[in-house]
């Protein structure tokens, strides 16, 4: 059950995603682009999903186990550090460039196009990176 | 500022967040994590516990353009970047979201859902350096 409901939820993530229209790079820059023509829909779709998974994800801070019977994994980290903060600067520099985050970039990976494929090799080559820098400090 | 009234779709765009909400519910209660796309990635590649699980959450989303391609014509995708901006804006997020430990999926719609300080002080920087970006690079450099 817990293999079906993991499917499935991906499964919807990804169609949410494309009828939203985030799985376009044009659109997420034109929503990006506060100074040029404006293109408001992202916040929407923000807005949209938080406002359905507000209630269950609350509700899953007072529980230990899924309703699948899996253990409760909720980030317990609250400290504001140099990482969030830089990680997340470097992060939303490179969204700004080619208007790609994660999600749409593997919602849209097999649909065909070879922008999507070079930005994906990159990708896990940062995210190798960041692997091999974080054994180099561990050591 | 002026919004692009004739490309602005609040409704598919408040639907399709809905269902990224419906699946972030289902994915919590029923399997007892986050929905961050980075984050997930991250750990099947780097072999973390309950693997199984979340390659089967990143093999839906991978296969989500072929189960609308059966109902309809996909909707407009369009780049951009030239080869150069994909490869550096890829390396970006790649290095960012595992320092950062999320990207808009998780920090943005869970993090924010689960009102979490650091998911709310993330989406803060990482929006904020996407339009500083978009503002340089369309408007200054003129690119």
């Amino acid at each position: 059950m817990r293999r079906l409901s993991a499917f499935l939820a991906g499964l919807i993530f990804g169609i949410g995603l494309l009828l939203a229209g985030m799985a376009n790079p044009a659109k997420v820059l034109a929503f990006l682009d506060l100074a040029g023509a404006w293109d408001p829909s992202l916040a929407l779709v923000m807005a949209g999903a938080i406002a359905v998974a507000a209630g269950p994800l609350n509700w899953a801070r007072t529980r230990t186990t899924s309703l699948l019977g899996a253990p409760m994994q909720l980030p317990v980290k609250r400290e504001l550090d140099r990482r969030l903060i830089g990680g997340s600067l470097l992060f939303g520099i490179g969204w700004g460039i080619a208007g790609i985050c994660p999600g749409p970039a593997l919602a849209i990976l097999l649909t065909g196009h070879w922008q999507i494929i070079v930005f994906m090799l990159a990708l896990l080559t940062g995210m190798g990176l960041f692997r091999a820098l974080e054994s180099r400090r561990a050591l | 500022m002026t919004i692009d009234w004739l490309n602005f779709t609040p409704w598919p765009a408040l639907a399709g967040g809905a269902l990224i909400g419906l699946a972030a519910s289902l994915f919590v209660l029923g399997n007892g994590r986050i929905a961050g796309i980075s984050g997930l990635l991250g750990s099947v590649l780097e072999g973390g516990e309950g693997r199984g699980e979340k390659a089967l959450f990143l093999l839906g989303l991978l296969l989500a353009p072929l189960l609308w391609g059966l109902f309809a014509a996909l909707p407009t995708i369009e780049f951009q970047s030239d080869w150069l901006g994909l490869v550096l804006a890829g390396l970006l997020v790649g290095i960012g979201t595992r320092y950062g430990a999320g990207c808009t999926s998780g920090h943005g719609v869970c993090g924010i859902s689960r009102l979490s300080p650091r998911s709310l002080v993330a989406t803060l920087v990482f929006m904020a350096a996407g339009f500083a970006t978009v503002y340089i690079v369309r408007h200054l450099l003129g690119g």
